[in-house]
């Protein structure tokens, strides 16, 4: 069963459409990641799911009752902030507390309720502090303390660890994910960054300009962008892309290699690769440069992982190799993803 | 030139103590020339016998004092300075809220409220108080107009009475009425922009977590709103409660203390005992019993401000 379903949605502010016909369908205890730029309308979505924007058009349905004109209230979903939202006068207590009172429950069960809550985050000892007498990862766990005690049905996170360190992000990730296992809640997850997005969904709901371009598996959405924006958004360094008559080839830096080093086969296209400078970052190196003809030079990026020792200086030229398997081509004019054109 | 530095770096402009000490000084100069010595002589005289017409200091100690303390007349005036000062800024709190509140939200038409609001801040506070005097006026208040109009008053067995006037200034509760009336009209803009300035500080995060932790909007003022706007509504209190405190020119215009002192405040009696009646002495002693409430309440508001900056 569905827990959120999202159909044509739509969010104009005035002339802008924030949210273009959006249409999600989330199953039982699944991991949503809506991931793009900024501005490509993942928060709005995000707040008219959590009923603090009313959508221009649309429905929202959850666990199978439309509340697209009801208040948040009777919803029952928690949303947690990018700022954590934290009531700054209340204790750590009184904040995972207070979506229990505001359902009326008995002074017993909301204590239970809040140790149990702060116990799973390892907070408990914090319960009568101050949210400034706390750090940022600290604070990161309130907010999720006081979004998992009410039990949701539907779990919202926009952007929860970008106020984080950058250590303390990658242990954040892991443990949410634990959490969001072990609790099964539907969870919509709104990012920019593609690591998070990558190593925390099970779906990634690509958006750009209000659409969705893609939604699917992080190796779909990685290994089969949809089109040319999901291509370059995703990845890092992104997508290679290379004009060919009226369609462009796409292959990923990774799959980019010097002759040889991919097993020879009939199945790999050669190019001859002029190097323009390379990065050293320890566990990989990049190589910038451009295949082609002078008439039409186009500028790539390949991925050397460490274990390539080959020497490789910039000005001069490579052969350098991609399997016709990895290579993917998409539309020139519509810049989606298609089968035409395959050499 | 390349490589040459100036060695001329020595003036009072790159010396950030001495120049900090200099930026200051007018402002001490000022506090120790118009508070200070005033404040200091208040003192003197209170202790002594001088008057308008021999204003020399003979020291004859607390006997004024005493003479303040047993006059009726300074009681009353103590009594409705508090009066005055609570009742006013108590409704002062509540109406600015609204105001503060319904300005939150966006309309059309918006700037013309606002210039309204803000309005009688920009008038001097006499000029503003003789508008009021016409307002109050014994016959030709366009109050008791209204009143007549809408049957309230003039006809027998009317609500307000069969008189064709209800004589504001004339009857002592209704002249109270009055100097409240005033003191809310002149204090309300200053308060509503504070309370503006407090509203407009919540992160609309906060209010909108709420929402979506289930609280309705009686909840979400109560819960959130007022505890984290209650550091800068005491300010916009206390402030208020300083600014009447201090005030004499509403009831000097309006009532002149009267009638029969019904309406006297401790700044207006220091007034017409101290130059009008000319006892300097006993008119600094009157004064100098409001020092320790407005000291108390200064302490007050630099406590409260220091906290604020801290949520």
């Amino acid at each position: 069963m569905a827990n959120l379903e999202i159909q044509h949605l739509s969010k104009l502010f005035g002339e802008v459409k924030a949210v273009d016909d959006v249409n999600i369908l989330t199953t039982e205890g699944e991991f949503l990641v809506l991931l793009g730029p900024s501005g490509c309308g993942k928060t709005t979505l995000l707040r008219m799911i959590a009923g603090i924007e009313a959508p221009t058009s649309g429905d929202i349905i959850i666990n199978g009752q439309a509340v697209t004109h009801l208040p948040p209230r009777v919803r029952n979903i928690a949303m947690v902030f990018q700022s954590y939202a934290l009531y700054p006068h209340m204790t750590v207590f009184k904040n995972i507390a207070f979506p229990l009172r505001t359902r009326g429950v008995d002074r017993a069960k909301i204590r239970q309720k809040v140790e149990w809550a702060s116990g799973m985050f390892g907070i408990g000892h914090l319960l009568d502090r101050k949210p400034r007498e706390l750090s940022g990862g600290e604070r990161q766990r309130v907010a999720l303390a006081r979004a998992i005690v009410r039990e949701p049905s539907v779990f919202l996170l926009d952007e929860p660890l970008s106020n984080l360190d950058a250590i303390l992000r990658a242990s954040a990730r892991e443990e949410l994910r634990q959490f969001q296992k072990r609790l099964g809640v539907t969870t919509v997850y709104v990012t920019h960054d593609q690591v998070e997005a990558m190593g925390l969904g099970d779906r990634i709901v690509v958006m750009s300009q209000g659409k969705v371009r893609q939604a699917g598996t992080p190796s779909e959405i990685y290994q089969w962008p949809a089109d040319t924006f999901v291509a370059t958004f995703v990845g890092s360094p992104p997508m290679n892309l290379i004009e060919q008559g009226d369609v462009l080839l796409g292959f990923r830096p990774e799959t980019f290699l010097p002759a040889g080093f991919i097993r020879d086969s009939p199945e790999v296209v050669t190019y001859p690769f002029q190097v323009t400078w390379i990065e050293y970052l320890g566990a990989e190196r990049l190589v910038y440069g451009d295949i082609g003809e002078k008439c039409c030079a186009r500028h790539v990026v390949s991925r050397l992982p460490g274990n390539i020792s080959l020497t490789i200086e910039a000005g001069q030229t490579y052969p350098f190799t991609v399997l016709k398997q990895d290579i993917r081509y998409f539309d020139r004019s519509s810049g989606l993803l298609t089968d035409k054109g395959r050499i | 030139m390349r490589g040459e530095t100036s060695i001329t770096g020595s003036g009072i402009r790159d010396r950030a103590d001495l120049l900090a000490r200099f930026m200051i000084a007018p402002a001490v100069l000022y506090i120790t020339a118009m508070i200070g010595f005033p404040f200091i002589f208040a003192i003197l005289y209170s202790l002594s016998d001088a008057t308008t017409g021999d204003p020399s200091l003979h020291l004859i100690g607390f006997g004024n004092f005493r003479a303040v303390l047993a006059d009726p007349v300074f009681r009353i005036s103590l009594k409705n300075t508090f009066i005055f000062a609570f009742v006013s800024q108590t409704l002062v709190i509540l109406l600015s809220r609204i105001l503060a509140t319904a300005l939150m939200a966006e309309f059309r038409g918006k700037w013309i409220i606002r210039f309204l609001v803000m309005l009688p801040w920009t008038a001097p506070i006499s000029l503003g108080t003789i508008g009021w005097l016409w307002m109050f006026d014994s016959i030709f208040s366009p109050i008791d107009w209204i009143f007549r109009y809408t049957g309230l008053l003039g006809t027998p067995g009317a609500l307000l009475g069969p008189m064709q006037n209800l004589y504001w200034l004339g009857e002592p509760a209704l002249a109270m009425i009055s100097v409240i009336t005033v003191h809310i009209w002149r204090l309300l803009p200053l308060a509503t922009v504070i309370q503006l300035a407090g509203l407009s500080s919540i992160p609309r995060d906060l209010l909108e977590a709420a929402e979506v932790d289930g609280a309705r909007a009686w909840r979400r003022t109560l819960e959130i709103t007022i505890p984290l706007t209650l550091p800068i509504i005491s300010i916009a209190f206390l402030f208020g409660l300083v600014f009447t405190f201090t005030d004499m020119t509403v009831v000097y215009v309006l009532t002149r203390g009267g009638p029969i002192h019904m309406t006297q405040v401790l700044s207006t009696w220091t007034f017409f005992k101290g130059i009008e009646g000319g006892d300097l002495a006993q008119g600094a002693a009157v004064s100098l019993f409001m020092f320790p409430v407005l000291a108390g309440i200064a302490a007050l508001v630099l406590r409260l401000a220091r906290r604020s900056e801290v949520v």
